[in-house]
């Protein structure tokens, strides 16, 4: 027996509310995310993550007692990223029942910040969040980019996944830009190039569209599997894909 | 049964919002606090953990950690530790390549545990050790573990009349203690607060125990 495949349903909040594509017809009230979080978690979600969309300076109290109310309802892990941008911005988080945080361009423009987080509360509780497209101007042919994949850096991406595994990411959250909102399935190339570098965690994210890609993607070699839409719109479940991925071999929780 | 009392430990680390709340889903009245007193007093007294071991030890001590959980445990009375928690009850952790002091509850190192992926996060099975009473009922669950130290061993002998410890095993790259029951002190390296339904009811057993 080993640890098992992990699920990650991942709910965009702003202003304290899911925004985007969620339809659920048995909540009373749709737009809650404490609510939904309960429901995934009923569902047998292994963790949740909320993404502060908007993660503006009036915002973030909002998201502070969404988080807080959250923590007190879920008894699984929760991820907050969104925003992350000091090293206070993670004890916020955590002392209102975060259980990790994802960083994203923050680091990308101050790499110091993956080492003073993972130094105060420890490589677990940092999630590094990569938003990769594909490139003939890096080394690995994959980049790594800025603002929900509108803009290119210079970075290679696989160079820069090792270089926050060394200063102290303790999981890899890679989205694949290219698959994003296609719905073919997982962005298996890239997953298995990160795998290859990756002595951490790494949660494979962007395209899923039905049961059978999540097996595709942990063969690849992710540890655990993030998506929104497919879950938001009920196309599939949870459940469905825990029983999709124990059909084909994986240990489920 | 009239409700037990548990004081979830206030020194200042990790995230304790899920400790206290399922602890009160599991009946108990919850506080969170560092008062002497009241950490004596309690039917219960839960040390959360999360971090480096060095600095979960340095916190510990900074508020007199280690005599009010030597004091509750030469007295018999329960104390519970979770994830670093746990660990720190261990004669010393080796964590950045430093060793550290801890408690010394138990004779064991806690060292880097040997797995291609690290940290070890997620949820795994466990093979529950003899007479449990945590793990009553839930033995084929899963739990949630987030942790890359771990301890391998463990040499313990008690001498009767005092009851063997029931040690609990995972494994991720090696074997490791998922968990110890040895009289008052029970310790685990997952986090029964973060795993669900199953976590709730290993809370519950304990405070059964109480």
């Amino acid at each position: 027996m080993s640890v098992a495949v992990r699920i990650i349903p991942c709910l965009d909040v702003a202003d304290g509310r899911v925004v985007k594509g969620v339809n659920f017809l048995n909540l009373t009230d749709q737009g809650d995310p404490v609510e939904l979080a309960q429901y995934y978690y009923e569902q047998g979600a292994d963790e949740i993550t909320f993404l502060d969309v908007k993660a503006t300076v009036e915002n973030r109290s909002t998201m502070f007692e969404v988080v807080a109310r959250t923590a007190d309802a879920v008894f699984i892990p929760l991820t907050v990223g969104g925003g992350v941008r000091t090293v206070e911005d993670v004890a916020q988080l955590l002392a209102h029942g975060a259980d990790k945080v994802g960083v994203n361009s923050a680091a990308i423009k101050r790499p110091d910040l993956i080492d003073e987080i993972s130094s105060r509360y420890g490589a677990q509780v940092l999630v590094l969040s990569l938003d990769i497209t594909r490139s003939s101007h890096t080394d690995s042919g994959f980049v790594v980019t800025t603002h929900g994949g509108r803009e290119l850096t210079e970075i290679d991406a696989l160079d820069w996944a090792r270089e926050a595994i060394n200063r102290g990411a303790g999981e890899l959250l890679v989205n694949s830009i290219d698959a994003d909102g296609t719905k073919d399935g997982f962005d298996l190339e890239l997953i298995s190039a990160v795998r290859e570098i990756s002595s951490v965690p790494v949660i494979a994210s962007g395209g899923a569209g039905s049961a059978k890609d999540f097996s595709a993607t942990i063969s690849a070699g992710a540890d655990a599997a993030l998506a929104a839409s497919i879950f938001h719109s009920k196309a599939v479940t949870i459940s469905e894909v825990k029983e999709s991925l124990r059909k084909d071999g994986f240990e489920v929780r | 049964m009239t409700q037990k009392s548990v004081v979830v430990f206030d020194y200042g680390t990790g995230n304790i919002h899920s400790a206290i709340k399922a602890v009160e889903l599991a009946g108990a009245k919850v506080e969170l606090t560092r008062d002497k007193t009241k950490c004596a007093e309690a039917d219960g007294l839960l040390v959360p953990g999360v971090g480096a071991f060095a600095a979960v030890m340095e916190a510990l001590n900074a508020v007199d950690g280690g005599e009010i959980i030597e004091r509750r445990l030469a007295g018999g009375r329960p104390v519970m530790g979770i994830c670093v928690g746990m660990q720190v009850m261990f004669a010393n952790g080796l964590e950045g390549g430093v060793e550290t002091p801890g408690l010394g509850e138990w004779d064991e190192t806690v060292h880097k545990l040997d797995a291609p992926v690290l940290p070890h996060m997620g949820w795994n099975t466990v093979e529950v050790g003899e007479n449990s009473q945590l793990f009553k009922g839930i033995e084929n669950e899963r739990f949630y573990f987030v942790h890359s130290y771990g301890v391998t061993e463990w040499n313990l002998d008690v001498i009767p009349p005092f009851p063997k410890p029931s040690v609990t095993w995972a494994e991720h790259g090696q074997r490791f203690i998922a968990a110890v029951e040895n009289g008052p002190l029970v310790a685990t390296q997952f986090h029964p607060e973060k795993s669900g339904e199953a976590g709730i009811q290993l809370l519950r057993n304990w405070l059964e125990t109480l």
